[in-house]
């Protein structure tokens, strides 16, 4: 972050935001490679190639057939321009759609099976695989009591998962944490029911193409009433160069049920773009609550702008059920381009659905993220808290759709995206789509400090803060806000962000 | 991302020839036969693009318009009746010169444009359509670029000092089936200051662009009532150019109007200039449709600027509000002041509104900032007027009025704006329960 040093910083921008900044996106700490032998399969995208990433997964016909109508409806597809990015073109037939690190060819039967090479690769991104007392494994985690936490992983490794810790453990209580693939041969009626339901074949053209090629990802599913006895992970891991991942994740909570999930990235650091088009699908029956985390890390590119990884994404929540729950909280700092939209579509009465994010561009990112709550029911609630940072040429945007159909009375959501430049040579932009059809709903949508909101400065200066102070304290308390929704272990990554405020933000 | 100019329009507009355009002197011929071009090359709008996805453009390009049947005002008297000041009447789009006043006054040249067009040198030259083509970038209005191929008449204002009697064009419609295409050129030179108002319904089907250049600390205040006819259909178009210390203030009022869009552009290019851009829209859907949409895109160009936005909707009936508004704060444009407040009161379950008000900033010294909410009238306020003896009716326009009142606020005449305010509360009365 040499860039960084020189840049005119605006008056007013604290210090310590500054060097949080810098230090996150100083020198990326992942981008080693695992020299591990690899099998692929040809470049390019053809049917042919779908149907071979999925005998390779063992995968019934039903399956087959599904990624071939998924592919013959992706060719048939434009590339979406609309969001403010600048990229070069992606050539699709330059890319290997399957790679497997050769060990295994023969599905180890538990973690003691899996290569040395492959866990010692986790271990040393902090993830190790063992069931052991862990807060995987971040940094400064040891400073804080384990107190028994656990948290059962899935790591996937270019094409495939590796392996998933505490199976037997979850089992007990009825979860099923496993690979999709694994999930596709053992649990078919569960997979035939909900895969495509929330984010169907043919919704854009990224979710076409996972639905196509999607190798391995994590499947969950929580029975009902269950609170799932500990927090589940997937870490997702890019190593072989010119090889896409597409993952794909389907998460079922049933009526009553209860899970937190958490989900973290990283790749080598390589001067050639790579491509990443995850689909995570969640389905919140009744009374049930979703909790999902992500802290993306995948490789920025150099400060140049050479290299890093384009990740498009679409995550959705589907919360089906009266009263159901659905929480997305991300910390974007990673990838060149990042292409993802968390949302949530609330059917249940009563259901909510809450969207905190905190994405940082520095050097040559962009950024286009954002949310969409639909609000279908009754007496729904959504919540959106966004904070975008911006340094050297980045640019980044806030691109949300909060929607209330006619028949979501009595409906409320609220709004609030800041963003903060630091430099003068990048871009921050917000571009919010509101459409309200009822008017027993409320809307609001607030973009600034001094919007604050006024019972609260009343309160502040009441107790003799001047106004600066106390729009600083309660701008600050928003900012924690979405940290501390984060849950323990992925709190400790960010905490690196609390030292940042917003002053001087713009909307 | 933002819609740029296609090779191959989507929707190609029927072919303007040379000999389909309004005849002119020589400037006027190239900047019309320029705007074809322009319009050829983008292509008529369609619901699939981007600002367009929330108004159906069809009604507005159709070969002929809907039909329109003329309001009867009755007794009451037109919007800005009490006003002194100089009036210049256009009935279906055609100039009526025994109902205007003689276009001149201290320190103004008033011009009609099928004059100032007909002639081989003019130097609205410099304005007519440029301003237009400026605005097209980087998202394109078609509709504009067709009025500035096609535009029958209008007026061509230079304003060289204070001016103090304010310049009103009256629209009349009496023709069931007009379709008026008017285009104003406006020129404040340096220290010089106009106030322009314009009412009326104009036409079955009215297109109306209006290019304002306001040079180093002039002032253009515009103050517009639309609507009243509520069969009519607009789409008008405002381009302004301001240069440094420059004052730009514009404030439209809009009761009723089965379809209307008002697209403002503008562009600060000299320092501490100050554009300001308001809307107060009332619509009730009882009797037929109401949909009314702003579009508004203001760029900084220049160090310290202030700009604006504030369009306030009160809706019933199945009314249909849009606001889409944009501000682009270029890398240079430091210190930059920007404000954008899109809000609508929803007074029954049918209503609906739909907004995107959008930030786009490349400069890191700027306070920016959007608010945009929707919602029913406050029933604690309601109660609350209520328990102290105030009648439900009045209760809730005293409400309505205290909605409209930021936007109100910015017309800076108060004459002006009791007269405006005076003719919501009559909006209000006409559409109680």
């Amino acid at each position: 972050m040499a860039g960084m040093d020189k840049m005119n910083v605006k008056e007013g921008v604290e210090e310590e935001t500054v060097e949080a900044v810098k230090s996150l996106a100083g020198t990326y700490k992942y981008g080693w490679e695992t020299d591990i032998e690899m099998e692929y399969a040809p470049k390019g995208l053809n049917r042919d190639i779908v149907r071979l990433i999925s005998e390779k997964n063992e995968e019934p016909e039903w399956m087959t057939e599904w990624r071939l109508g998924a592919f013959a409806r992706w060719e048939k597809m434009v590339e979406p321009e609309w969001a403010m990015l600048d990229y070069p073109e992606i050539d699709f037939q330059d890319q290997y759609y399957y790679a497997r690190p050769k060990s295994m060819e023969v599905k180890p039967k538990s973690l003691d099976e899996v290569d040395p090479k492959l866990l010692a690769t986790y271990e040393k991104l902090g993830i190790p695989l063992k069931e052991q007392m862990i807060l995987a494994g971040v940094e400064g985690a040891e400073d804080v009591p384990a107190e028994g936490r656990k948290v059962a992983v899935d790591a996937v490794f270019d094409s495939v998962s590796v392996g998933t810790t505490f199976q037997a453990e979850l089992k007990k209580a009825g979860v099923i944490f496993c690979s999709i693939s694994d999930a596709i041969r053992d649990h078919p009626e569960l997979v035939k029911k909900y895969l495509g339901s929330v984010v169907p074949v043919s919704d854009n053209y990224y979710a076409t193409l996972n639905s196509a090629v999607f190798s391995d990802g994590s499947f969950v599913y929580i029975p009902p009433n269950t609170r799932c006895p500990m927090e589940l992970s997937t870490y997702f891991r890019i190593n072989a160069e010119n090889t896409g991942q597409f993952e794909r994740t389907l998460i079922i909570a049933d009526k009553g049920s209860y899970v937190s999930y958490l989900e973290g990235c990283t790749a080598p650091q390589r001067d050639t773009a790579q491509l990443h088009a995850a689909v995570v699908e969640i389905i919140v029956e009744e009374d049930a609550e979703v909790k999902y985390s992500t802290v993306q890390n995948w490789f920025p590119g150099d400060e140049n702008g050479k290299g890093g990884i384009y990740n498009f994404v679409t995550k959705r929540a589907d919360c089906r059920g009266d009263r159901s729950k659905v929480m997305w909280t991300q910390v974007e700092t990673g990838s060149a381009v990042t292409w993802k939209y968390p949302s949530c579509l609330l059917r249940g009465n009563e259901s909510q659905g809450e969207f905190y994010s905190i994405a940082i561009t520095n050097n040559h990112q962009q950024a286009d993220t954002g949310t969409k709550m639909v609000h279908l029911g009754r007496d729904t609630k959504s919540r959106i808290v966004s904070k975008g940072i911006s340094a050297g040429v980045a640019q980044n945007t806030y691109r949300g759709l909060v929607s209330m159909h006619p028949k979501a009375k009595n409906s409320r959501n609220f709004t609030q995206c800041d963003s903060l430049l630091i430099g003068d040579k990048c871009g921050a932009h917000t571009v919010p789509y509101i459409e309200v059809k009822n008017n027993s709903s409320r809307v609001e949508h607030e973009a600034t400090t001094s919007k604050v909101d006024e019972e609260q400065m009343f309160y502040c200066r009441q107790r003799g803060m001047d106004e600066e102070e106390a729009v600083a304290l309660i701008v600050n308390g928003f900012a924690k806000d979405v940290l501390q929704a984060l849950p323990m272990e992925f709190a400790m990554e960010a905490q690196q962000l609390v030292a940042i405020s917003l002053e001087g933000s713009v909307g | 991302m933002t819609t740029a100019l296609k090779s191959a329009p989507k929707n190609p507009p029927a072919q303007i020839s040379a000999d389909t355009l309004p005849a002119s002197g020589a400037w006027a011929t190239d900047a019309r036969a320029d705007a074809a071009g322009r319009l050829a090359d983008m292509g008529l709008p369609t619901r699939r693009d981007e600002y367009w996805k929330w108004t159906k453009p069809d009604s507005l390009i159709s070969a002929q318009p809907d039909p329109a049947e003329a309001f009867d005002y009755g007794s009451e008297a037109p919007i800005f009746d009490p006003i002194d000041r100089v009036k210049i009447v256009f009935v279906d789009g055609v100039f009526d010169a025994d109902a205007s006043d003689p276009l001149d006054g201290e320190g103004l040249e008033i011009e009609r444009l099928a004059d100032a067009a007909a002639r081989d040198i003019h130097w609205a030259k410099d304005l007519y359509g440029v301003l237009e083509a400026r605005g097209q970038t980087p998202v394109v209005r078609p509709l504009a670029a067709y009025n500035t191929a096609m535009a029958t008449d209008g007026v061509v204002i230079r304003v060289t000092g204070q001016v103090n009697r304010p310049v009103s064009i009256i629209y009349r419609h009496e023709d069931d089936t007009s379709d008026a295409v008017l285009h104003h050129v406006i020129r404040v030179e340096e220290g010089a200051k106009l106030t322009l108002l314009e009412n009326g319904a104009a036409a079955a089907r009215f297109s109306d662009v209006t290019e304002v250049d306001v040079a180093d600390g002039g002032e253009f205040h515009h103050i517009r009532a639309q609507g009243r006819c509520h069969d009519r259909q607009a789409i008008t178009h405002m381009f302004a150019r301001l240069a440094a210390a420059s004052v730009f203030k514009s404030f439209t009022m809009t009761v009723n109007g089965k379809l209307t869009r008002n697209e403002c552009v503008l562009e600060l290019l000299g320092d501490e200039g100050v554009a300001h851009v308001a809307g107060a829209a009332l619509g009730d859907g009882a009797d037929d449709e109401f949909h009314h949409d702003d579009t508004v895109f203001v760029t900084h160009d220049a160090v310290a600027c202030e700009s604006r936005q504030v369009f306030k909707k009160v809706l019933k009936n199945g009314a249909k509000g849009v606001f889409q508004g944009k501000i682009l704060v270029k890398a240079d444009a430091q210190k930059t002041d920007g404000y954008q407040k899109s809000q609508s009161l929803l007074l029954d379950e049918d209503a609906s509104f739909q907004a995107k008000p959008e930030l786009e900033i490349y400069a890191d010294d700027v306070i920016c900032s959007h608010g945009s909410t929707s919602g029913a009238i406050d029933e604690d306020a309601l109660f609350y007027l209520r328990s102290r003896g105030v009648p439900p009716h009045i209760a809730t326009d005293l409400l309505v009025l205290a909605f409209l009142a930021d936007a109100i606020e910015e017309i800076e005449d108060d004459v002006i704006a009791d007269e405006v305010t005076a003719r919501l509360d009559g909006w209000l009365a006409r559409h109680r329960g």
